[in-house]
């Protein structure tokens, strides 16, 4: 142990070197890449004396990560996180080297890469929160992922947070031999009409059990978190959420990461209290400037998470920017424009933008949304802000959104 | 006919690409031109509804070998089709319309065989990227543009290529040629809502689907001006 350990500590040091080196501060993927380089198993050394929680899945693992670090952070405890969504290795290596003396780290985990770091930092509690199509013609099938998580989680001890309104990652957990189920919700079911366990038809109703499998009988586990309005109901009874983000998809974000909390110790009242002060999770949701028109930037980045954001804003008037980039990060095929239903946004002054402002338009067209076509994000955002006064939502989709960021 | 039917066959197994886009656009450009339509979500656990166009998607391993046994099973498919129904598929409702293809382990699995297209593994990597297509002559369509993201690849016996590859892989099996397609049947690589980007391979549908030899001219300007910028941007 002696020598690891001072392996380990050197390591660090040459981390932290690097990282100044690239001028990027304390905690960045450069210096976690170089520190991994020289040792491979530094991820594990860096978890092996803290309290670990890994969050994982499609959409809400940024927000759901920064709700649980708040919640974990509750107890006055420092906690080392990725909160800026790096969320493969190298990223996790730069969070904790930077989070160093931390004893608690609570880490967003890429889907792909949940087996790995499970197995290097032995999280205690990891949370699942949901699976659907992203990035296809570069990311695994859903349903692959899906069985590798239930292979990694049957291999584990650890307390596994699960959605029990996704069938995916319900079949992904119930191998688990200790599991929190949390109505989670499911905005998006195309992905899981197929029964994961043996293909049948999956029907999804309000009523009890929710979900289940007319040929297996393969159904939704009874939660025991569960949502109502604002209000978080779980095994120690009922806590108010108020939380600084907007929708219902985060308050789910939300119970998901106070069940996390709470597994992991902490008094639902504190970690409830804690979550209330996050309102800026990587500058989404935030209102900011783009070249002197004021606006509130979001992000969504494949159909579930349109699904939700589309929702959120409905009711609102402002004109609306959507920004389409599809760049390697976005993945190279927008053909997911057509899962989204942009009719939604039917009624308001729509600007469509970004690298692929020419598919946008075409998906308004047959959404019946007419809209305005401007191929520079900043000049679009000004002609949607010349109209009226106040405020534009802005919505893109991954690279779309982080160059309308550093542009605010 | 008094209304058109238009049928997504199986959105919850074969929907995997935002292939639910080809039924909306098929079904659009009837409205706009006073054609009355109904698109139909044909669901797997339901049986096949009867439609004069019917739209198959990609869809992953398990999903695509469980919709073809239940299109067998079903019969539908192949008796509208001999009645004269169009058949518009795409990735792996291509594959599933042709005689055979492979699962993820290799196996062989039945086809609708409503087209003479046999599938199998292709020893290569996934194809996975843009695609553009010089359609053949007697569709009377203008150069295709498409993405393609499959790993399986498919023979032709009797029935004709959609076209020749100009960029990408198509078919990938011997010669550069693309889809396939006979009678009112026709399959394609080029995957997604690839009528977004090819408006008049939609009407060429639809002319099959009404019979109907002219149509109305409806602005395009959009979905041409996509299609040049995307064939521009593999060279084409």
């Amino acid at each position: 142990m002696g020598v690891r350990a001072m392996v380990g500590v050197a390591v660090v040091l040459l981390v932290n070197a690097a990282s100044r080196l690239f001028r990027r501060g304390s905690g960045t993927v450069a210096g976690g890449r170089a520190g991994l380089a020289v040792d491979p198993r530094l991820l594990a050394k860096l978890a092996q004396s803290r309290h670990m929680a890994l969050v994982s899945g499609t959409n809400g693992k940024t927000t759901t990560t920064a709700l649980l670090s708040a919640a974990l952070g509750s107890t006055g405890r420092r906690v080392a996180s990725n909160a800026t969504g790096s969320n493969m290795p190298a990223g996790h290596v730069a969070a904790l080297v930077g989070g160093r003396g931390a004893p608690t780290g609570c880490l967003e985990v890429d889907e792909a890469y949940l087996g790995r770091v499970l197995d290097d930092t032995h999280a205690e509690v990891v949370v699942l929160l949901n699976l659907s199509r992203d990035q296809l013609d570069r990311m695994s099938e859903v349903r692959m992922l899906a069985e590798r998580w239930r292979g990694v989680l049957e291999q584990s001890t650890t307390t596994v947070v699960a959605n029990a309104d996704d069938p995916l990652v319900v079949h992904a957990a119930s191998g688990s031999t200790g599991v929190v189920w949390v109505a989670g919700g499911l905005e998006w079911r195309d992905d899981a009409g197929a029964c994961p366990q043996c293909l049948g038809p999956i029907s999804f109703a309000a009523q009890a059990p929710g979900w289940s499998c007319s040929s297996c009988g393969f159904a939704r586990p009874t939660p025991s978190w569960v949502l109502d309005g604002t209000t978080a109901i779980g095994p120690v009874g009922r806590v108010e959420m108020v939380l600084g983000l907007p929708g219902v998809f985060n308050l789910r974000n939300g119970l998901m990461a106070l069940a996390g909390a709470w597994s992991m110790g902490v008094p639902v009242e504190e970690a409830a209290a804690a979550m209330s002060s996050v309102i800026d999770v990587a500058g989404r949701f935030v209102d900011r400037d783009v070249a002197g028109t004021p606006v509130r930037l979001m992000l969504a980045k494949n159909p579930a998470g349109w699904s939700a954001l589309l929702d959120t804003v409905a009711d609102e008037e402002a004109a609306v920017v959507v920004s389409i980039n599809a760049r390697t990060a976005d993945g190279a095929d927008p053909s997911w424009l057509f899962d989204v239903d942009f009719s939604k946004l039917a009624g308001r002054t729509v600007v469509a933008t970004g690298d692929r402002w020419r598919d946008l338009s075409v998906r308004l067209r047959y959404a019946g949304v007419p809209h305005e076509t401007e191929a520079s994000p900043t000049a679009a955002v000004a002609l949607a802000g010349s109209g009226a006064a106040g405020r534009v939502d802005v919505i893109g989709n991954y690279t779309a959104f982080r160059d309308l960021l550093e542009s605010s | 006919m008094s209304v058109l039917r238009i049928a997504v066959v199986y959105p919850d197994l074969l929907g995997t690409y935002g292939d639910t886009g080809n039924g909306v656009i098929l079904e659009r450009r009837a409205a706009e031109r006073g054609i009355a339509a109904e698109l139909l979500m044909a669901r797997s656990s339901e049986p096949l509804p009867e439609a004069d166009l019917y739209c198959l998607g990609g869809g992953e391993d398990g999903p695509q070998v469980l919709a073809a046994e239940r299109l067998v099973a079903d019969g539908g498919l192949r008796r509208a089709t001999e009645a004269g129904a169009t058949i518009f598929a795409v990735c792996a409702g291509f594959q599933i319309i042709g005689a055979s293809f492979p699962d993820a382990a290799g196996n062989r699995h039945d086809g609708v065989g409503l087209i003479d297209v046999t599938t199998t593994k292709g020893s290569g990597p996934r194809c996975v990227g843009e695609v553009a297509v010089d359609p053949d002559p007697a569709l009377g369509l203008s150069r295709l543009s498409g993405f393609e993201n499959h790993g399986g690849v498919s023979t032709l016996g009797e029935a004709a290529a959609l076209g020749t590859v100009v960029a990408g892989v198509g078919n990938g099996a011997g010669p550069a040629i693309e889809g396939a397609y006979r009678g009112h049947v026709l399959g394609t690589y080029l995957h997604g809502p690839v009528l977004a980007r090819n408006p008049d391979l939609a009407d060429l549908l639809l002319r099959w689907a009404t019979g109907s030899g002219e149509l109305e001219v409806l602005d395009d300007a959009a979905a041409l001006d996509l299609r040049s910028e995307r064939l521009a941007s593999v060279g084409c």
